[in-house]
């Protein structure tokens, strides 16, 4: 074969690859841009102060929300998924349970939010009587989020140097200690990671609360069941849809808000990613 | 003082206590399994297998007394449940999403781990991370501002001059809502979860095979011919029924741009249609007002079908996965 002919081959592939590198920005840059541009006429102090009323209003009573009802989720999916985490990564790491486990975690992951919110409204919304609530919202969230705090966990303890565990049991400490002390320590920005990218999912998560958070225009209220509640995502979906300008530019503001939350929760999970590399 | 007995038992308490929450994954997939069936089952008798092979889905009169009486279960009368067009719209959004994505994807990949430099690279990988991690309604707006549009105004006419001899570009275009535009919107959510995973496995290919390609006087292209795509074939076959089975049950972004079609099969690549998930959602605050509760059960029986088939298509991804994960680790 002509060498000139294989380094153009070469090119060509090299260009075809950057190519898709190029069409995948158009995307992201495209979304960024619209909701930015639209949501900036709705960007008011109101917005932060007022609830939704009718098409309009502000989104207090939907940011309380989102922050309450993901924040209870991740209250339950954090402890849950690490402790999942250490029997899988620390307790038991080669036993043939834990193979079975991280399987059927990674199966967990792939259920499609839907079927698990759906599950929320038979099991909890309907089956004990909660009706559309903020616990059985944040239940939901818990199931979608454990898998991936288990299997970060997991796999950062995983990477714990197999001297440390052993240095601490020398010493005399006990199991249950060294776990506490020294692993998890040790293993504490990949957990942490596996947690922020469960509260990044439930942030943008809308199916299943649909089905178990249901919706409310008031501000939340402290009771976990019997009373619905708002959350940002809810808005984006139904307000996106009303003829009304005033209503769409909170659609985009509460897509801007969701955003802003991702991308924070993004950058804390990358620096404590950074972080860990220069640790080792 | 902490006795050695005491450090012995709190010990035991703990690996007891972990191993039964992480046994929880088991018992929620049993329980998620077993309360869908026992919902859908007033759903199954009444219906059977004309569930999975009738086009038409009416929830029957509700307002009227009469009722229809099947299977030894009660419906509203006329009320028949069909899910065919929904299981077709979610196969076929499915499919172009994937034909769509994973050239994207192995592209992306192979320009992560083959070509860029690490800096560039990195911001690459930040925006598809970024891609990944934007809520699906989000995408969903611009599938309704952006997507909708340019479908109805430009690249449907586009396609059909170009195309049209082919049947399915042919017909009616609408408005951009439908099956085409619920492919593209799930092909952007797909190929970063495909791509991502693709960069992964690339990077367990053996340094020193590759080194020897390029030593040998392989072109680049030519060693990720001969060393990378082979020893990543299943890995990356793996990512791609992983970002399928994320297509399939992907709902939000779908009913937003998918024109909500029921009772009519997709005549042309730009119909609407509804897929499973979505009607899921879309068919809740209709069905909540059938007072028999058929509505619900058959409700519950497309959630039942669907996490079935997520079942069916994430194990078979999971296994290809683990074994190119262990054939890298062997290599290392």
């Amino acid at each position: 074969m002509n060498v000139a002919w294989r380094h153009l081959k070469d090119r060509i592939m090299l260009g075809l690859a950057a190519l898709m590198g190029l069409i995948i920005l158009v995307p992201v840059v495209g979304m960024l841009w619209l909701v930015v541009s639209h949501a900036l006429p709705a960007l008011t102090i109101g917005l932060f102060t007022q609830v939704t009323v009718g098409t309009g209003g502000g989104l207090l009573n939907a940011i309380v929300g989102t922050f309450y009802v993901v924040g209870l989720g991740i209250l339950i999916a954090g402890p849950l998924g690490i402790l999942a985490g250490v029997y899988i990564g620390e307790v038991n790491p080669a036993g043939r349970f834990s193979q079975f486990l991280r399987f059927t975690t990674d199966i967990m992951a792939g259920v499609p939010s839907i079927v698990i919110g759906y599950f929320g409204y038979v099991t909890l919304v309907l089956g004990l009587g909660w009706g559309f609530s903020t616990l059985a919202g944040a239940i939901a969230l818990a199931l979608i989020g454990i898998p991936y705090v288990v299997r970060s966990t997991e796999t950062a303890l995983s990477k714990v140097p197999r001297g440390m565990r052993e240095a601490s049991l020398a010493l005399g400490a006990s199991q249950t200690t060294t776990i506490w002390r020294v692993t998890l320590r040790e293993a504490l920005p990949g957990v942490i990671t596996g947690v922020l990218l469960a509260l990044s999912i439930a942030i943008g998560e809308t199916a299943p609360l649909l089905y178990t958070a249901g919706w409310s225009n008031y501000m939340p209220e402290l009771r976990l069941t019997h009373s619905p509640i708002g959350y940002l995502t809810y808005v984006v979906w139904t307000y996106i849809n009303e003829p009304f300008a005033k209503a769409q530019s909170l659609a985009y503001a509460a897509g801007l808000l969701l955003l802003v939350l991702i991308v924070i929760v993004n950058l804390v999970a990358r620096r404590l990613v950074g972080r860990s590399r220069v640790s080792h | 003082m902490v006795t050695p007995g005491k450090v012995r038992l709190l010990d035991r308490v703990m690996r007891l206590a972990t191993g039964v929450v992480a046994g929880g994954s088991l018992v929620a997939m049993a329980a998620i399994l077993l309360f869908l069936l026992r919902d859908s089952w007033p759903s199954i008798l009444y219906n059977g297998a004309h569930f999975l092979t009738s086009i038409t889905w009416n929830i029957g009169n509700l307002y009227g007394s009469a009722l229809s009486h099947h299977g030894g279960a009660v419906a509203p009368a006329g009320a028949t449940y069909g899910i065919l067009p929904f299981i077709l719209g979610t196969l076929l959004s499915s499919l172009i999403a994937v034909v769509l994505a994973v050239p994207l994807a192995v592209g992306i990949g192979l320009l992560l781990v083959e070509y860029l430099p690490r800096r560039i690279g990195d911001s690459l990988s930040f925006a598809v991370e970024m891609l990944a991690g934007i809520p699906s309604v989000v995408i969903g707006l611009w599938g309704i501002a952006v997507l909708i549009p340019w479908i109805g105004h430009d690249l449907g006419p586009w396609l059909q001059a170009a195309l049209g001899f082919v049947p399915i570009f042919r017909g009616p275009i609408g408005s951009g809502q439908g099956l085409l535009a619920s492919g593209l919107v799930l092909a952007v959510m797909i190929t970063p979860i495909i791509a991502a995973t693709t960069r992964d496995v690339l990077r367990q290919t053996p340094r020193e095979t590759k080194e020897g390609a390029l030593g040998l006087g392989l072109t680049r292209w030519e060693m990720i011919r001969a060393v990378s795509l082979p020893w990543s074939m299943s890995g990356i076959f793996g990512a791609v029924i992983l970002g399928l089975g994320r297509a399939l049950g992907e709902t939000m972004a779908v009913l937003m741009v998918s024109g909500s079609a029921v009772n009519y099969l997709p005549q042309n690549i730009f119909s609407p249609i509804g897929t499973m998930a979505a009607t899921i959602v879309s068919q809740l605050d209709s069905a909540m007002t059938d007072p028999t509760g058929m509505a619900i059960h058959a409700l519950a029986e497309i959630a039942l079908v669907l996490f079935v088939m997520s079942i069916l298509v994430n194990v078979p991804a999971r296994l290809l996965l683990s074994g190119a994960v262990k054939k890298g680790g062997e290599a290392q």
